[in-house]
């Protein structure tokens, strides 16, 4: 077992690495350049454009620049954002609460919807229940956020006017009226990506169960006369749910690496709106940063699933 | 003509004969705007008049909480080094400049004691130097004083190269001295028609304090713990700031205006869109103001039904233009593409080039897009830093553009498309990708091919379209299409900066990696002489006319196509009492804000 997981880390220090290396090439060839919207100004002379480039190291080779990141990198040191001139790490660790709550709260919806509907919906299948479930579900994640987002926003904040539409980090409250506050603001956008979340993963906690419910030892346990409820608990749930908890764990990276577009809509100063507003400005260090850390979460949290594969069943972790 | 009529107008505002403001007025139907105006008027001897304010509140704070809705978020507070628009107006919350524009162009003091003028013996005749007076009792946020170390402070620290600040240009030619504490004298190299560009306004003129930034001038200016968290003089005092997402301000009970500033509390949120930020301010009121509302005018309207918010609108100067490329786009010479080697093969013709300018629809442009926002105009120059032709004017037929076009010798050929000698009026129309741009993309292009004209439309991600990077072929500056539209933006309230873009030796070419600023590589010697003669002419009244002309060459040349003079639009709650300019920054006039229920 130590020597599946040490091989298995073993695997993951070069992926790592290829993954930077990928996505640094890939964002030194991308056309602009974080200093874009000088070249408009007349007031910049094209000598302190050329300066900013050289001081920022825009101009040395690629790889020059990759080793110097990658060395950084193994300090500690992120870099600094090109256009606000502020940490990137303090840039992020400044983003991730928005992120973690919003996203780890639609999250957390998605689950407390998918797993009852889905265990029920594959106890009965084709029943009404089922057919309900699975049509509704296929509506969820046919619409997209963007446009989900916007009806909630036409109907909640301007029909009924019940919720606010723009996120803010800054509610001039406390105590209780702040923790209400907080949740008042993140209804729209918590429903608009959990509902979406559990739309999909409903149907994929159906079919496991389905898959499961069909098999001899569940016969078996019926057979011996147990009561519903115990065979699907106890005896479906719980083999069902090896393959929704490797889904889960594997989704776990995009909690942290924030929702772009229900970011944007409704203005949560997030992971997910930092990344795109750098995009936007060619900020490399913060686009670089943030990709990175998520790979490296989707890294790990493959190495977690893999882990708890070959606990969960010896045979993979042998082979 | 116009010459003596206008000095002699000037001696009648100088004899006390005529209204400064029917001066201004006049000044302003022959195509000079106010500030410069008020330039002219102090430079033939006539004190600059102070903006008036239409300030009410009788005391200061009580005012409650302001919420500013800026959809492109501050990234940074530190004016000198700021990307677009968004990081001045963020630190001008904070910052201040001497002096500041006001909605008719008039200058408003902020920092300085007396607006400068030949009578009062602060402005030099000879228009080389300027002393300003700077406001005694004038305290920095952290109690230290303010004084005349920080203005000549201010202009060490930009004009240094290795500080690389982005307002450099304004500062590297000038010299500042102190005089005294509360006196600071500019001296120009040359006789500087526009005097008030240094330390007025957001753009380039917010003053920083010597005594927190005198470590961090040079390399080790990206240190500076004072780039996140100004220290200021302004009405409001710093409290938060997180990049692209908020600013946060509180009242400073020093500040150095009676009964000023209104409100408690400031809040500036980032992010978003703009249809979205209209929408929080118009129609639900979650904002009191939101920033630079690009939005179609339908929409508005609709959002102003029964809203809680309206739109308002302040003149400037910017101009949408389509640009004529002048060089061939499609033949390399010497590896370069669009070089002043080649000519471009149809708009080598002028009755090509007049023909397109006929095909522009301006008028359904404002219609369908602009709305309240645009104006139509024949004009490059229509605005604050610039004189507005008389002589010019516009016109759309599609007939006409097809008759000048068959006259010229261009006839349809078998599939539509005019043709002559062999080639065919096929042409390439790039923009960045913008809503309002693409639409009218849509609108000429119709127009265009119902003339026998072949237009192909291209956009271009505005991050690569406005970018100097020199390997992509998509940036404006290297212009590889016929057509081009998109705006550049005013800085400053004077022509001179925006017309030099298109001396001839100021052409973008490989050879200076595409720096250049004459992107249409239009060659005219009659331009060339006027603008260099404009930038040293002290006489007023003469340096108009240079600039009229100016113009003018560039409209019978058709090297740009000026589509819509647009305005600001800005959101703003009904009971918001907002100043807005169109020769300053939005939150240029925030001292005068206030509500009124």
């Amino acid at each position: 077992m130590s020597q599946y997981v040490l091989r298995r880390l073993m695997i993951a220090i070069p992926s790592l690495l290829g993954i930077s290396l990928v996505l640094f090439v890939v964002l030194a060839l991308a056309p602009g350049d974080p200093f874009s919207e000088l070249a408009t100004n007349p007031n910049v002379p094209p000598e302190v454009q050329a300066a900013l480039r050289a001081k920022f190291g825009l101009d040395d080779p690629i790889y020059l620049r990759y080793l110097h990141w990658l060395s950084a990198m193994a300090h500690g040191d992120w870099g600094f954002s090109f256009v606000s001139r502020v940490d990137v790490d303090t840039l992020i660790l400044q983003r991730l609460p928005a992120t973690l709550y919003v996203i780890g709260s639609a999250q957390i919806l998605a689950l407390l919807i998918a797993i009852p509907v889905g265990v029920y919906a594959a106890t009965k299948p084709y029943s009404l229940f089922d057919q309900i479930a699975n049509t509704l579900a296929f509506v969820g994640f046919s619409l997209p956020t963007f446009f989900t987002g916007i009806l909630f926003i036409l109907i909640f904040s301007v029909t009924l006017d019940w919720l606010p539409f723009v996120y803010s980090t800054d509610i001039k409250a406390t105590g209780i009226r702040w923790v209400l506050e907080m949740i008042r603001q993140a209804i729209m956008p918590v429903m608009v990506l959990g509902l979406f979340q559990a739309a999909s993963m409903t149907r994929f906690v159906r079919s496991a169960m389905l898959d499961v419910i069909r098999l001899d030892y569940v016969t078996t346990a019926r057979a011996k006369g147990l009561g519903q409820a115990k065979v699907i608990v106890k005896h479906v749930m719980r083999n069902a749910m090896i393959p929704v908890v490797t889904l889960i764990a594997l989704q776990m990276p995009a909690v942290f690496g924030g929702a772009i577009v229900t970011e944007q809509i409704f203005r949560i100063p997030g992971i997910g709106s930092l990344l795109i507003s750098s995009i936007l400005a060619n900020d490399t260090p913060v686009v670089m940063a943030v990709t990175f850390v998520f790979a490296c979460l989707v890294v790990l949290f493959n190495l977690i699933a893999d882990v708890l594969y070959g606990w969960l069943d010896p045979r993979i972790s042998l082979r | 003509m116009l010459d003596k009529e206008l000095r002699s107008m000037i001696d009648k505002v100088a004899d006390g004969k005529m209204n400064r403001r029917a001066f201004i007025q006049r000044m302003a139907a022959v195509g000079l705007t106010a500030p410069l105006a008020n330039q002219i008027l102090a430079l033939g001897g006539v004190a600059m008049a102070e903006g008036t304010s239409t300030y009410k509140p009788t005391k200061r704070g009580g005012g409650g909480a302001l919420k500013l809705l800026w959809w492109q978020g501050p990234t940074l507070l530190n004016p000198h080094f700021a990307t677009g628009t968004k990081d001045q107006d963020g630190s001008r919350l904070f910052y201040e400049p001497l002096g500041c524009w006001d909605p008719d162009g008039n200058m408003k003091l902020v920092l300085a004691a007396e607006i400068p003028s030949i009578q009062n013996g602060l402005l030099a005749a000879d228009g080389k130097s300027v002393t300003w007076k700077l406001k005694p009792g004038v305290k920095w946020h952290d109690g230290k004083p303010f004084s005349a170390d920080d203005v000549v402070f201010t202009w060490q620290y930009t004009k240094d190269p290795a500080t690389a600040t982005v307002t450099s240009g304004v500062y590297r030619d000038i010299v500042v001295e102190k005089i005294d504490d509360l006196t600071v004298k500019i001296t120009f190299p040359k006789p500087t028609p526009f005097w008030a560009d240094a330390f007025v306004g957001a753009g380039a003129g917010q003053i920083l304090p010597k005594h927190l930034f005198a470590d961090y001038i040079g390399s080790k200016s990206r240190e500076a713990p004072t780039n996140l968290a100004p220290v200021g003089t302004g009405p409001y005092k710093f409290v938060e700031f997180k990049p692209g997402d908020l600013i946060r301000g509180v009242i400073n009970p020093d500040y150095h205006m009676s009964n000023r500033p209104y409100f408690d509390t400031i809040e500036m949120k980032g992010g978003g869109d703009a249809v979205s930020a209209a929408r929080a301010v118009i129609q639900t009121g979650e904002y009191d103001f939101g920033w630079n509302i690009q939005v179609e005018d339908d929409v508005l309207l609709r959002l102003e039904k029964g809203g809680k918010g309206k739109t308002i609108y302040a003149v400037g100067g910017d101009t949408e233009f389509i640009a004529l490329n002048f060089t061939d786009p499609n033949v390399e010479v010497d590896g370069e593409r669009s070089s002043m080697k080649t000519k471009h093969p149809l708009f080598s013709d002028p009755a090509v080039r007049k023909a397109l300018s006929m095909l522009v629809d301006r008028e359904s442009v404002k219609k369908a897009i602009y709305g309240r926002a645009g104006r139509t105009t024949a004009n490059f120059l229509n605005g604050p830093e610039k004189f507005v032709s008389k002589n010019t004017s516009w016109e759309f037929s599609i007939e006409k553009a097809s008759k000048l076009l068959d006259d010229a010798g261009w006839k349809p050929g078998a599939d539509g498309i005019r043709e002559k000698d062999g080639k065919k009026l096929k042409l390439v129309y790039q923009t960045s990708i913008n809503g309002p741009r693409q639409k009218t993309q849509a609108i000429v292009k119709q127009a265009c091919q119902k003339a026998g004209i072949d237009v192909e439309l291209k956009s271009v991600v505005a991050s690569v379209f406005f970018s100097s990077d020199v390997a992509n072929p998509d940036t404006y500056p290297k212009f590889y299409a016929d057509l081009e539209m998109f705006q550049i933006p005013l800085s400053q309230p004077d022509p001179s900066q925006h017309m030099r873009r298109y001396l001839s030796t100021a052409a973008a070419t490989k050879e200076n990696k595409w720096q250049g600023t004459n992107f249409p590589r239009w060659v005219n010697k009659d331009y060339d002489e006027a603008i260099n003669a404009a930038d040293m002419e002290m006489d007023p009244i003469k340096r108009a006319a240079l600039y009229i002309k100016a113009n003018d060459l560039m409209w019978q040349d058709t090297v740009f196509i000026p589509v819509q003079h647009r305005l600001k639009v800005e959101a703003a709650a009904n009971s918001l009492r907002p100043v807005i300019s169109g020769w300053a920054n939005e939150t240029d006039n925030l001292f005068d804000w206030y509500r009124e229920e």
